[in-house]
């Protein structure tokens, strides 16, 4: 009885909630990335300013707005557009090449992006703020109710996704597509606007979790690098191209990384999730989370 | 015409060797080690073509291998007085071997993007263990050292000056194209460019792949360690940043601008993109990489081949 | 044939594949609810003009015209639109969606209706009963057979004005060939004229009104089934059977 005495079960809840609050957030990130890669087989390095993008956009719009809800609608739509623009003009024309062509187009891109950033709004991070404060009571800390609204907001953004995939007109189209992209042609898909589409949700999704995130960490033009190893090691790890999985992923490495900084750095944590790379890569790379290996 | 292209690529050559040679007596100091890193990066360069240009696997790991080359010649340079210059190409290189054997394990078991992205994963794994293991490696501020003589214990000892040290980088350079040409040239060399072409023909066919991927990595990684080894020599400091892997996305960046497959094109995509930088940062300051950013993302669209890739099979005759 | 200008017209088309050159001239027609079949040995290019004609493949030189409109060079989701109806000789069918929205595919069109839709679903379940007994199950769990209905009932869903059949009784059971024969007499009925690619003589001397002889990517005889009914040496000489 002294050795539960001694686990620290409040951190241990505190951390399980952050855990889980990160890797809604990371799942959001994830899930952009696993969706483009999925349908078009195209890696994209940039997704991780996607997100940025869409912190940035929200900041300009609250400036003019000040309502935290106009700006994530805003920076979702507009990341989808910017997203759905660099699609057209940069990778399409590489989709028949060698897709490593592919990986080294869209990092050129985020270093533009990164740099862009960079020289429009300084080195210096801007803020969102919270759109509403409060806290509940965990023990003896007052754990914030925003954090608590982004993983619900996440989870009902990929929630809401999910269904329009499974029961929506488009979302037959796009699971059709990525099935089989030249018979969805021959039954009278137009293809190449669902890629289209696919790659703007998928930056929209990225724009939103920055939108979301932004006002836990400051905004500023690397904030999405972090998370794009992150997004990409979830992606793996959940089995490209799975939505399901790339949630489960998120959810379990970010558990995983939570708890482990309890013990050591952040920064060291963070070593959490290559290590479940690496076994996962070892043992079952097409996925932890997939349901038979293919 | 067949007979005469050796005579006129090595004519080519020693044209440029010259070149390289009276460089340091010719510039003013500045450009003199501007050349010098050239060379350097330019190692660097031609060792990830080998595996980018002539096996088909884009890695982004060798930032690991550049990294732990220099690590590794920094812990010698430290741990021995007067520091010797051969334990440390010694113990840079066998730095370099043992990741670059690590990361071949995974390379045989990836295609394509998962290892790119895998190799990516690996060196920040190394970077981060490098920079918060503060005790070992100096962390964020790095290693500092001094420079070692060209010394033959008992026989001679020869400190470096600014020239000197650019002849000894650039017979070291040298002598490493040499072989990587020797190499990819050979039977294996053959057998990699094959993979390249087709891998699944290959496999049938009869090769075991995987031996040779292997063989490729560590090969790539040797290179990298030892272009690692000689920026320790010449800056006299090792960092954390230079594991990073965007050191590994500009080494890329450099190979396709210069011409993947080729050797020879990676050393000028990496002259054109550090005098590029050079030039730029006096305009633009820190935000050179955009303009160089579109630039790149313009090549891999309209001239995936690169600057030299017009050369490509008249380079490797 | 009706005496103006057939359905579907290819006119001397030429195709590559890499170095390869498939097909050397490849011309025929098919006119409005008309069977035509397209016999010869593997490997001539039958699935190639099939797939010339739906626009996956796009021919070097030649031209396609459907309904007098030149097509050759339109991706393939604007002729599936037109009327064009597809069906591989794999099936390819989308393994992991149900039959029933394998089918709704097909009727997501510009102007139809949900009750015309309603209409044709249940048209496709009345021919083929055994895709409404299943028709929550994923396609891939079907037998090869029902497969083969259900790619031909998707393509249906199209309300094409011609299907373009890829060798639908490949590894099918004799007593499926049978119904492969009457959904041909349906869709004829229905008014849909149909391309038949097939390595099966009988079936398609049957089934069809002409039928194009190819040979190593040429057309080398053509001529009415009846003729070829009476007289079948064309078909041993081109065919080695």
């Amino acid at each position: 009885m002294g050795f539960l005495d001694a686990i620290p079960w409040d951190l241990l809840l505190i951390q399980t909630i952050n855990g889980v609050v990160t890797g809604m957030i990371l799942a959001l990130v994830a899930s952009g990335l696993t969706l483009i890669f999925g349908i078009m087989d195209v890696v994209n390095f940039a997704h991780g300013e996607f997100l940025m993008l869409g912190a940035y956009i929200a900041v300009l719009t609250l400036v003019a707005t000040h309502s935290f809800w106009i700006a994530l609608i805003v920076a979702a739509l507009g990341t989808a557009l910017i997203g759905a623009i660099i699609y057209l003009t940069t990778l399409r024309p590489l989709l028949g090449r060698d897709p490593l062509t592919t990986i080294l187009a869209t990092f050129g891109l985020s270093l533009v992006l990164q740099n862009y950033a960079l020289w429009q709004f300084g080195p210096v991070a801007r803020k969102i703020p919270e759109p509403f404060s409060g806290s509940i009571q965990l023990f003896y800390l007052n754990y914030p109710l925003y954090r608590l609204m982004i993983a619900a907001l996440s989870a009902a953004i990929i929630g809401g996704f999910w269904l329009f995939l499974k029961y929506g007109t488009w979302g037959i189209w796009i699971r059709a597509t990525t099935q089989d992209r030249i018979m969805a042609q021959a039954m009278g898909i137009p293809v190449p606007w669902v890629l289209t589409g696919v790659f703007a949700i998928g930056s929209a999704m990225a724009g939103a979790s920055g939108v979301l995130f932004g006002p836990l960490v400051g905004v500023d033009h690397a904030m999405g690098f972090d998370w794009i190893l992150r997004a990409f090691i979830v992606v793996v790890v959940g089995g490209m191209g799975s939505l399901g999985g790339s949630v489960l992923a998120a959810i379990f490495i970010s558990l995983l990384e939570a708890y482990a900084s309890l013990w050591v750095s952040p920064a060291q944590a963070g070593i959490v999730s290559f290590v479940v790379l690496i076994m996962t890569l070892l043992f079952r790379p097409t996925g932890l989370f997939v349901a038979t290996p293919k | 015409m067949r007979d005469r292209q050796p005579i006129i690529f090595w004519t080519g050559f020693a044209v440029i060797l010259t070149l390289l040679i009276i460089a340091p007596l010719m510039l003013p100091a500045f450009w003199g080690r501007f050349v010098t890193e050239i060379l350097i990066w330019g190692l660097l360069a031609m060792s990830s073509d080998l595996l980018i240009g002539y096996t088909g696997m884009v890695s982004f790991g060798h930032s690991a291998f550049f990294g732990l080359g220099m690590y590794g010649a920094a812990f010698a340079l430290l741990a021995t007085r007067p520091p010797n210059l051969w334990l440390a190409l010694f113990a840079g290189l066998v730095a370099a071997a043992a990741i670059a054997a690590f990361v071949a394990y995974f390379s045989t078991r990836l295609r394509d993007i998962y290892f790119a992205i895998t190799t990516l994963i690996f060196s920040q794994i190394f970077y981060i263990v490098i920079f918060t293991w503060t005790e070992l490696t100096g962390g964020e501020n790095g290693l500092t050292f001094s420079r070692p003589a060209l010394a033959i214990p008992g026989l001679f000892s020869l400190r470096f000056t600014p020239r000197t040290l650019h002849w000894f980088v650039l017979a070291i350079v040298i002598l490493s194209y040499l072989l990587l040409r020797r190499i990819t040239h050979s039977p294996f060399g053959m057998v990699l460019q094959s993979i390249r072409e087709n891998e699944a023909r290959t496999r049938a066919i009869g090769y075991p792949i995987e031996r040779y991927k292997i063989l490729a990595v560590m090969l790539s990684g040797l290179f990298a360690g030892l272009a690692g080894v000689l920026y320790a020599f010449q800056n006299e400091f090792a960092a954390p940043n230079f594991v990073f892997f965007v050191l590994s996305g500009e080494v890329v960046i450099y190979n396709v601008i210069g011409g993947i497959g080729t050797l020879v094109g990676p050393v000028v995509g990496a002259a054109f993109f550090l005098l590029l930088r050079e030039e730029l940062s006096r305009f633009f300051t820190e935000y050179y990489l955009i303009p160089v950013g579109l630039m790149f993302i313009a090549m891999v669209i309209f001239m995936p081949q690169g600057l030299l890739g017009f050369a490509r099979r008249w380079l490797n005759r | 044939m009706t005496a103006d200008s057939p359905l579907l017209k290819v006119e001397g088309i030429h195709t590559y594949y890499g170095k390869s050159h498939i097909l050397h001239g490849v011309s025929l027609e098919v006119g409005h609810g008309e069977v035509v079949g397209l016999l010869g040995r593997n490997g001539v290019g039958k699935s190639t003009t099939l797939k010339a004609i739906a626009g996956l493949v796009h021919p070097s030189r030649g031209r396609v015209l459907f309904e007098r409109e030149a097509i050759e060079r339109l991706p393939p989701y604007r002729l599936a639109r037109a009327g064009i109806g597809y069906v591989p000789e794999d099936r390819r069918i989308f393994r992991l969606l149900t039959v029933a929205e394998n089918l709704r595919i097909g009727l997501n069109r510009h102007g139809v209706t949900a009750s015309r839709k309603k209409e044709l679903l249940d048209k496709a379940y009345g021919y083929f009963p055994v895709l409404s007994e299943r028709r929550n199950q994923a396609g891939g769990t079907l037998s090869g057979g029902e497969q083969q209905m259900l790619a031909i009932a998707r393509a249906m869903m199209l309300e094409p004005k011609i299907i373009l059949l890829d060798e639908p009784t490949e590894g099918l059971m004799p007593r499926m060939v049978s119904q492969i024969r009457e959904i041909i007499d349906v869709l004829y009925r229905e008014g849909v004229a149909v391309l038949l690619v097939e390595q099966n003589v009988p079936l398609t001397l049957e089934a069809s009104r002409r039928i194009y002889i190819l040979e190593k990517g040429e057309v080398r005889h053509h001529a009415p089934a009846a003729e070829l009914r009476a007289d079948d040496a064309p078909i041993h000489r081109y065919m080695g059977v």
